[in-house]
């Protein structure tokens, strides 16, 4: 038997050792290295934007903000509080209009054509709506809704703002939802078919249910996206800096602010109270989408118990 | 058997009402599934026909020409689409090595697990931050902290065209590199599920034949995982392409065209942020035509992303 292995002990045997000066495992090392060093490089910017956020914008965290209206541009003083129920309203419309129809095509996905021309064609589709940038569903809601003023002769409105989020989360649900329910195992359907249920209670009331969680947890994860998405909501549901009003259903007509949209407006103003409210702003906006995402994560360890 | 139990073994046919239900149920199913195809052709028609006009006006040449003038009329793309093409190319050349370098990082077995899934809980919530805070960030924080290296390029570099210009604030690089900040996220994700699917066999192989641990790597696991990293990037491509808020808020939104990555430029999605709101006539079908060169490009994307992964996905 022959090695070519130059290295012998002093018995003449080959050396099987570890040899830590070798080229290959010096090599090795450094490249671990460099690997380690990009994930610290990747999860920086993270520490960083949460550190700031938490700093500049938890500093000024108080009663006022959150329950006064923002001041005029140069004046100082008020509070973020219209914005922040303006996310709530904007994205609570985007989800009841993305949920049910979400949920809907999901089902028929997985429960009824797994496999037909049509289901492929329409999961192309989700995957190829997913795909749009998220100010090109602003553009398709300004040129379809905002401009033809549809809704009652009014242009802006909330309700314009809440259809370009619903864009946005529809492909996410009808993904998860597709994706949950196809890990109900076949044995629960047969057996359900099998004791003469029809589908539409298979459906309802076994492969749902148990298909719940992943289904839930991918919805909150959309709801997340959507409070923090900017781009569809500056030319749909615009800006305003006064309550709605949703006592009388007027104010889902009229325009709205948003957490989202007055970070941005308020980021690029020369004055520097208001640039500390936008800081404010985004400090409330990330606790709302942390809290959701840590929701949706709990979601998910509650299931796999 | 009682006679009085006679009824439950006799055969029932279904009532009327209940197959209805079960019909109708479906329908609406099918119906609700229709939306995502009507949505998306609703959005192709509404483009393309807001940009008829322009297009008949300027036809490919807005593609290439940058003036930009809402006074004379004038109008023409080549300044954004060169931004964007730009931008979302040199941040995938920041976000690839970093994303797939730690994408490795979290998947091998360097360092225990619970610190690992650490690293990829905080990369996923890097995903959940909203683009416009990561534009505040990037005004009041990254820009005046990188000022200072960009001054120093201008004045080393400064016969080179792309750092020609003296740093004014807003300009290319500081927007290059929130993007390469907001697409890592999905680099790094769908490297991991790659990685993650290599079956154990072949990286037990490769250390039976007495290879290093990057030796399996480089050799092995990479190249069985690369069709999901090559998808992964399309789709971070894509991305880059059509995020708005961050660089609309530190790109500078300027329509001349300067090879200088130190100046403030455009992109198409910064743009139409920008002009959107308050165009009207002419400006708008511009705007929407722009829109349009938009879509194609992200669309074009996405699907040679699936098309490479189809191509790229080995057998094993």
């Amino acid at each position: 038997m022959s090695f070519t292995s130059s290295r012998r002990t002093t018995d003449g045997l080959p050396d099987l050792s570890y040899q830590p000066r070798a080229a290959r495992n010096v090599g090795s090392r450094v490249l671990t290295v460099v690997a380690a060093l990009f994930s610290g490089i990747a999860v920086l910017p993270l520490v960083l934007v949460l550190g700031y956020v938490l700093i500049k914008g938890g500093s000024t965290l108080g009663l006022n903000l959150l329950t006064e209206l923002p001041p005029p541009p140069g004046l100082e003083g008020g509070g973020i509080a219209n914005a922040i129920v303006g996310t709530m309203v904007v994205t609570l419309v985007a989800a009841l209009i993305a949920i049910p129809v979400g949920v809907g095509g999901g089902i028929f996905l997985a429960e009824y054509s797994r496999s037909g021309w049509f289901a492929q064609f329409i999961r192309f589709g989700t995957n190829v709506l997913s795909g749009v940038p998220s100010i090109i569903a602003g553009v398709f809601i300004y040129g379809t809704i905002v401009t033809s003023r549809v809704l009652f002769g009014n242009a802006y409105s909330a309700l314009a703002g809440g259809m370009a989020l619903a864009i946005l989360m529809l492909p996410t649900v009808i993904k998860t939802t597709d994706e949950g329910l196809k890990l109900v195992p076949d044995d629960l359907r047969r057996a359900v078919l099998g004791i003469g249920a029809s589908r539409f209670v298979m459906i309802a009331q076994i492969t749902l249910p148990t298909a719940f969680t992943p289904i839930a947890t991918g919805v909150v994860l959309s709801i997340a996206r959507a409070a923090g998405e900017t781009a569809p909501l500056i030319f749909t549901a615009l800006f305003s800096p006064y309550w709605s009003d949703l006592v009388s259903g007027d104010g889902l007509l009229a325009p709205i602010a948003s957490l989202s949209v007055l970070i941005y407006n308020f980021a690029i103003m020369p004055y520097e109270f208001h640039n500390q409210l936008a800081w404010s702003a985004s400090f409330v906006l990330v606790a709302m989408i942390l809290f959701l995402n840590l929701l949706s994560r709990w979601l998910g360890r509650f299931a796999s118990r | 058997m009682a006679p009085d139990q006679d009824h439950l073994y006799r055969l029932r046919n279904r009532p009327f009402a209940e197959k209805l239900v079960d019909l109708g149920f479906k329908n609406i199913t099918i119906a609700l599934a229709s939306v995502v195809a009507v949505v998306l052709f609703a959005i192709l028609i509404i483009v393309f026909q807001g940009s008829l006009e322009a297009m008949g006006r300027y036809g490919l040449e807005f593609l290439v020409t940058s003036n930009w003038n809402p006074v004379d009329d004038e109008y023409g793309a080549g300044a954004a689409i060169y931004g964007t093409l730009l931008t979302s190319l040199l941040s995938l050349i920041i976000a690839v090595p970093l994303g797939v370098g730690t994408a490795i990082f979290i998947t091998e077995n360097i360092i225990p697990k619970s610190i690992r899934n650490l690293l990829g809980l905080m990369v996923e919530l890097l995903a959940a931050i909203p683009s416009v805070v990561l534009g505040l960030w990037a005004i009041f924080v990254m820009e005046p902290f990188i000022r200072p290296a960009l001054e120093f390029l201008h004045t080393a570099f400064h016969w080179l065209p792309m750092f020609s210009t003296p740093p004014m604030g807003p300009g290319t690089i500081p927007a290059v590199l929130i993007l390469a900040v907001m697409i890592l996220p999905i680099i790094t994700a769908i490297s991991r599920d790659s990685l993650n699917q290599v079956p154990g066999k072949l990286r037990q192989a490769a250390y039976g034949v007495g290879t290093t641990r990057w030796g399996a790597i480089i050799n092995v696991i990479l190249p069985a995982a690369v069709s999901g990293i090559v998808g992964g990037v399309m789709l971070a491509l894509g991305r880059a392409m059509g995020e708005t808020m961050a660089v609309t808020m530190i790109i500078g939104n300027s329509n001349n065209f300067s090879f200088s990555l130190l100046a403030p430029g455009n992109t198409i999605a910064a743009m139409l942020a920008n002009q959107f709101g308050e165009a009207d006539g002419s400006q708008v079908s511009s705007l929407m035509y722009a829109a349009f060169v938009l879509i194609v490009l992200t669309l074009g994307v996405n699907v040679m992303a699936r098309w490479l992964v189809k191509r790229l996905s080995l057998k094993y």
